[in-house]
C-alpha cells in the first residue's frame, strides 16, 4: 500500500532522516519505534508531506508522492494523527470535526462520518458545543482520531498518541487503534512506548538516528536481546 | 455650542467611523489569519477610490453600485499579491516582510501620483447634498449611506467566518496553522484568499469614502496609520474590536474639528492610541497574552 525507500530530510544542515525504507501492506500495523529524536516524527511529516524531502520516493498505491502538497497527500487517503494532537483550540469540537472533512474526498459522506466518529466516542458528541482547548488532554487526543477518520483515510499515520496521558488513558487509544486496524484500516504506529506498539502491531522497524537499525516481525523484534535492552530496559 | 450641534457631530463621527471600521477590518482579517502587516492598507483604500472616481467620471456610474465590482478587482489584485508576492515571505522575518509591503505601498502611492496626478479629486453625485432630517438631527446622505453599507458589509463578513465552511477553515489556519496541515487544508490558498477578502473589503470602504471624502494619493499613508490605530485600539486580531476601534476614531476626530481645530483631529486620535496602550496594551478586545 505504502513503499518508502531510501528517504532522506534536512533541517538546514542537519540530517533527520538518512536512507529511511519502510512499507505498509493494506490493512496492516506497522509499528515505527526509536528514541526521542531519532527521526520517528521526521518521518511521518515527511510521509505527510509537510516537510519536504531531500531525496527517495514515497510510492501510496503506485503514485509517487514525495513533494506533494500535504492537501494533496491527504486527499489520496493517508490521515495523520499528529504529535501533540494539534487539534483547533478556540474552535468547537464540532468544527474541529468538521474541519477533518474539508477534503474533497471526505464532504459528501460528512454525515455518515459523523454517525461513525460519535459512535466511536460519544464523548464527543456531549461537548460538541465546547472550545476544543477547554477538553482533557485524552479528549483532545480523541477527537484528533476523530478528526482524522472525518477525512475518511485508508491509512492512519498516528505519531505518539499515548504522549503526556495517563495510562489508563493510553490503555483507552491503544484499544481503538485495535479496533480500527480490526475494522480493516492500515496502520502506521510511531511511538516511544515501544513493549506496548510492538504488541499492538504485525512488523516493526527500530529507527535510530534516522535509520532504520532493525526491522522484521513484532512478535520476533520484542524477543530480540539487543531491542529487549535498548527499549524495553529488560 | 448647542449639544444638537454636538449630537450631529458625533452622528457624523459615528457613520465616518464605521467606514473606517470596515476599512480596518480588512486588516484585522489580513493580520490575525497570516500574521502579516499590510502596510499597504490605505494605499489600496486609495486605489478604490480612485477607482470609484475613474467610473465615475469617465461611464457616469455610481461609486456605491460599483463597490461590488471595485471590490471584485480588489480581491484579484489581493489574491494575486499574496499568492506571487508575500507567500514567500510568510516564513521570513517581519522586517522583510515590513520592508517587501513597505514597497508595496510606496509603489502603489508613485504610480497613482503618475495615473492621476496629485491633485484631490472628487465626486458629486446628485445625492451629494442631500441630507435626513430625524427630530433634531440633520445627517448627510452620503454618510448615512457609507456607514449602514459598513455595517451592513462588516456583519457579512463576520458571519462569512462564523458560519461558512470556508470561513472557519480560514479560522482554523489562525488556530493552529501545523493542525490546518495535518487535517489537508490546502493553506497557500486560504492564505490568498484571505487577503483577497481583506483587499476586497478596503475595495468597498474605498467607494464608500470616495463618496465623503477627495480621493489623493498623499491620502494613503494617512490611511494606512488610521487603520493600524484602530485596529491596536480595538485589539488586534478581533473584528468586534476593529468595528468599536473604528467608531470610537471616527467620533473622536469629529470632536476634534468641533472642540478645537479639525487639524487636531489626528492629535486625538492618537492620543487615544497612547492612552489604550498604557491602561489596556493588548486594546479594549484584545485577549491579554494573546502571542
Ligand atoms: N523543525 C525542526 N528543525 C530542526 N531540527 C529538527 C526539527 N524537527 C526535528 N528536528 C531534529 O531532527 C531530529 C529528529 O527529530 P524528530 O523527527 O522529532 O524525532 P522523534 O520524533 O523520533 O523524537 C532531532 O535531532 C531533532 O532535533
Ligand atoms: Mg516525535
Amino acid at each position: 500500500m505504502l513503499s518508502v525507500r531510501d528517504l532522506t530530510l534536512f533541517y538546514g544542515d542537519a540530517q533527520a532522516l538518512d536512507g529511511v525504507g519502510f512499507d505498509i501492506g493494506e490493512g496492516e500495523i506497522v509499528a515505527i519505534v526509536g528514541a526521542n529524536g531519532a527521526g520517528k516524527t521526521s518521518l511521518i511529516r515527511a510521509v505527510a508531506g509537510m516537510e519536504r524531502p531531500a531525496g527517495g520516493t514515497i510510492r501510496f498505491r503506485g503514485a509517487d508522492i514525495a513533494g506533494w502538497p500535504p492537501h494533496r497527500i491527504c486527499n489520496t487517503g493517508i490521515g495523520q494523527v499528529a504529535e501533540g494532537r494539534q487539534i483547533f483550540p478556540s474552535l468547537s469540537v464540532m468544527e474541529n470535526l468538521q474541519m477533518g472533512a474539508m477534503l474533497p474526498r471526505a464532504r459528501k459522506r460528512f454525515r455518515q462520518s459523523l454517525d461513525e466518529v460519535i459512535a466511536l466516542f460519544p464523548r464527543l458528541e456531549e461537548r460538541r458545543d465546547q472550545a476544543a482547548g477547554t477538553l482533557s488532554g485524552g479528549e483532545q487526543q480523541m477527537l484528533a482520531i476523530g478528526r482524522c477518520l472525518m477525512g475518511r483515510p485508508e491509512l492512519i499515520l498516528f505519531d505518539e498518541p499515548s504522549l503526556g496521558l495517563a495510562p489508563t488513558i493510553v490503555a483507552d487509544v491503544f484499544r481503538i487503534i485495535r479496533r480500527l486496524h480490526e475494522g480493516g484500516m492500515s496502520i502506521v504506529l510511531v511511538e516511544q512506548n515501544v513493549s506496548a506498539s510492538l504488541r499492538l502491531s504485525s512488523r516493526a522497524y527500530v529507527l535510530e538516528n534516522g535509520r532504520v537499525v532493525a526491522e522484521g516481525a513484532s512478535a520476533e523484534l520484542a524477543n530480540d536481546p539487543r531491542i529487549r535492552q535498548a527499549y524495553l530496559g529488560l | 455650542m448647542t449639544w444638537e450641534l454636538a449630537a450631529n457631530v458625533v452622528t457624523g463621527g459615528l457613520l465616518i467611523g464605521l467606514v473606517y471600521a470596515l476599512m480596518a477590518l480588512g486588516l484585522s482579517v489580513i493580520f490575525g489569519v497570516t500574521r502579516i502587516v499590510n502596510f499597504a492598507h490605505g494605499e489600496m483604500t486609495v486605489l478604490a477610490m480612485f477607482a470609484a472616481v475613474i467610473l465615475f467620471r469617465q461611464f457616469g456610474l455610481d461609486p456605491i453600485l460599483m463597490s461590488p465590482i471595485v471590490a471584485a478587482g480588489l480581491f484579484a489584485l489581493g489574491y494575486g499579491l499574496q499568492r506571487y508576492l508575500v507567500a514567500p515571505f510568510v516564513t521570513r522575518p517581519e522586517h522583510e516582510q515590513f520592508i517587501l509591503l513597505l514597497a508595496v505601498a510606496f509603489a502603489l502611492t508613485n504610480g497613482m501620483l503618475i495615473v492621476f496626478g496629485p491633485e484631490a479629486q472628487g465626486i458629486l453625485t446628485d445625492y451629494s447634498f442631500d441630507s435626513y432630517e430625524i427630530g433634531p438631527l440633520i445627517v448627510d446622505k452620503t454618510k448615512a449611506i457609507a456607514g449602514l453599507i459598513s455595517l451592513v458589509v462588516a456583519a457579512l463578513l463576520l458571519g462569512f467566518f462564523r458560519y461558512s465552511a470556508t470561513g472557519r477553515a480560514i479560522r482554523a489556519c489562525a488556530d493552529n496553522l501545523i493542525g490546518a496541515g495535518v487535517v489537508g487544508l490546502n493553506v497557500p490558498y486560504l492564505y490568498a484568499l484571505t487577503f483577497a477578502i481583506g483587499a476586497a473589503t478596503v475595495g468597498v470602504a474605498g467607494c464608500l469614502l470616495s463618496i465623503i471624502m477627495d480621493a489623493t494619493p498623499v491620502l494613503g499613508p494617512e490611511l494606512t496609520l488610521l487603520a493600524f490605530i484602530i485596529v491596536i485600539v480595538g485589539g488586534l486580531g478581533s473584528m468586534t474590536g476593529a468595528l468599536l476601534g473604528g467608531v470610537l476614531i471616527g467620533v473622536s476626530e469629529a470632536l476634534a474639528g468641533l472642540l478645537f481645530t479639525p487639524s487636531l483631529k489626528s492629535m486625538l486620535s492618537f492620543g487615544l492610541l497612547i492612552l489604550v496602550l498604557v491602561v489596556r496594551p493588548q486594546g479594549l478586545f484584545g485577549k491579554s497574552g494573546a502571542r
